[in-house]
């Protein structure tokens, strides 16, 4: 095709011999290390499909001569990763949670596990410190709902409250006011009477209208003093702790509708040992008992 | 060579151009995408997998109405640090049923693939009313109007049948009682309940999601759709290590 090329008179480049509309275009070759990176990269893809998985096929595709696999990558990371971990995880494992507390070592091993996995599981609910809010639970605090034990906190994380699990801890208050157990001065009155049990000033009729329903409806669980049951999860209704809130309003409304806080199983998510060192963590962080 | 010169009608033409470019076009998606659908190494064979309850579908609806797979991904990648946060990598198998995918490509905020479980349901609807009630350090947007918003289910039945039409094995049987289902999921103390956990899963639950007996909202239906996510797949029974699911 040569021979056909004209050459440009001012430029002294060849043309392509395309013309539209009297303009010609000139045939100026790449830059060289263009051409040569172009090819590289050719040369690069056609290594990469030998090596690594590429092609589709009918059946399977080509493995590649390397046989690289993600997933057996990271299994391999987390077998590593395991491995690495091994001996505090051991140990975790054979303690006792007792012994974990006592052993510095093992709880200084212990507190890092757990606070890490505070962090990424726990505090979304309890907040970051752990301080709770309406409706979820302190856990800096000395009050427990369902045991501040070693084994009961262990308990409460591995099968959860209310959660589902065969094993969850269980308990529903009634709600008074919605499913219409009790009428709605009735409920007024036992308003009256918890905040009397926390030393609060309160209306004095009321208080003796609302103690025979007290006995009836609400001891059996809060016991007849008010100061709760951990079996049962029943809260303490004589101190200044207030899970929905200390006022008049918030009390009303959780005779009312008997709300029950859930808190999901940690059995399938977190391993034991895991669980272990956050009891142990959370133990020595609150007001454990 | 006198083949190049008859790139010169190529270019004369724009039509025969067009053609010419839709065939050489349609070879990458030929090679890249059309074995996917053939090729039975794609998809892993588990057990668990089933097509989303009628509540977990409407909830599905309003996750992608919404918007929150430009904040939230979907895909726990086979990668160290996201197992060890976020648990097992997710399977082809787990988006399945999904359509369209809501892999994502982003995280503003976490991956929600194994959410399913993590959180209780009034974390969920206090989140939701108000992120940084719960998480103070959070910058997604309040969705407080989904608590208020009765759930449109009126046309379930034909969403369900739009899903069986791309490739969800609805049976006629869950298609014919999506109404019932929905709500049956919806209320604690249904007696339909028995039903819709025979014609989907023993491990469907149905409970009072938002926290409102009195009412079904997009909340009860978004909560629904949340609390499933990831949790369907028995990876007991799964084994990651085999070849035949090695990626």
């Amino acid at each position: 095709m040569a021979h056909e090329r004209e050459t440009d008179h001012a430029t002294g480049v060849e043309t392509t011999g395309h013309e539209w509309d009297g303009i010609k275009e000139l045939d100026n070759p790449l830059p060289r290390w263009w051409l040569w990176v172009w090819y590289a990269t050719i040369a690069f893809s056609i290594a990469y499909w030998v090596a690594m998985p590429a092609w589709p096929g009918l059946h399977s595709y080509t493995k590649g001569l390397l046989n690289k696999s993600d997933r057996a990558d990271v299994g391999k990371q987390l077998n590593a990763l395991d491995a690495q971990r091994g001996q505090g995880a051991a140990m975790l494992r054979t303690a006792s949670l007792e012994q974990i507390e006592k052993d510095p070592t093992l709880q200084t091993y212990a507190q890092q596990v757990g606070q890490s996995v505070f962090g990424d599981n726990c505090a979304t609910c309890h907040g970051i410190g752990g301080t709770g809010s309406k409706g979820y639970p302190n856990l800096r605090d000395d009050v427990w709902l369902w045991g501040g034990k070693l084994e009961d906190i262990q308990y409460t994380i591995t099968h959860g409250i209310r959660s589902g699990d065969q094993n969850a801890r269980m308990s529903q208050m009634p709600a008074y006011g919605r499913d219409e157990l009790l009428k709605p001065e009735q409920i007024d009155d036992l308003t009256e009477y918890v905040v009397k049990l926390s030393n609060r000033p309160a209306d004095a009729g009321a208080v003796a209208r609302a103690a025979p329903i007290f006995e009836t409806q609400c001891s059996a669980c809060h016991g007849l003093d008010g100061r709760g049951n951990q079996e049962l999860g029943a809260p303490n209704l004589t101190d200044a702790d207030w899970l929905y809130g200390a006022d008049r309003a918030s009390i009303r409304g959780q005779i009312y509708a008997g709300a029950g806080g859930v808190m999901p199983t940690w059995a399938g998510r977190l391993s034991p040992e895991t669980i272990k060192a956050l009891s142990v963590y959370i133990h020595a962080n609150a007001g454990g008992q | 060579m006198s083949l190049w010169k008859h790139h010169s009608k190529l270019e004369r033409h724009s039509l025969l151009l067009i053609v010419g470019i839709l065939l050489v076009v349609s070879i990458g998606g030929l090679v890249e995408i059309a074995p996917l659908f053939w090729l039975q190494s794609t998809i892993e064979k588990v057990q668990g997998m089933r097509p989303y309850t009628p509540l977990e579908l409407a909830g599905r609806d309003i996750y992608v109405r919404e918007g929150c797979y430009l904040c939230h991904s979907q895909m726990i990648r086979p990668l160290r640090d996201e197992v060890e946060r976020y648990g097992h990598y997710s399977l082809a198998a787990e988006s399945m049923y999904d359509h369209p995918f809501q892999w994502g490509s982003k995280r503003t905020g976490p991956d929600l693939a194994r959410v399913g479980g993590k959180y209780s349901d009034t974390w969920h609807r206090d989140h939701l009313i108000d992120p940084r009630s719960v998480v103070p350090e959070s910058v997604m947007p309040p969705y407080k109007f989904l608590a208020e918003k009765d759930l449109d289910y009126s046309d379930i039945v034909d969403r369900l049948k739009t899903q069986r039409t791309v490739g969800v094995p609805y049976t006629p049987d869950q298609i014919a009682n999506a109404k019932k289902d929905l709500e049956a999921q919806a209320d604690p103390f249904s007696t339909d309940a028995v039903a819709l956990r025979g014609r989907y899963d023993a491990k469907v639950v149905n409970r009072d999601f938002d926290g409102d007996p009195n009412k079904i909202t997009e909340m009860d239906a978004l909560v629904a759709y949340l609390q499933m996510l990831g949790t369907l797949v028995d990876f007991k029974s799964y084994k990651a290590q085999a070849p035949e699911n090695q990626r």
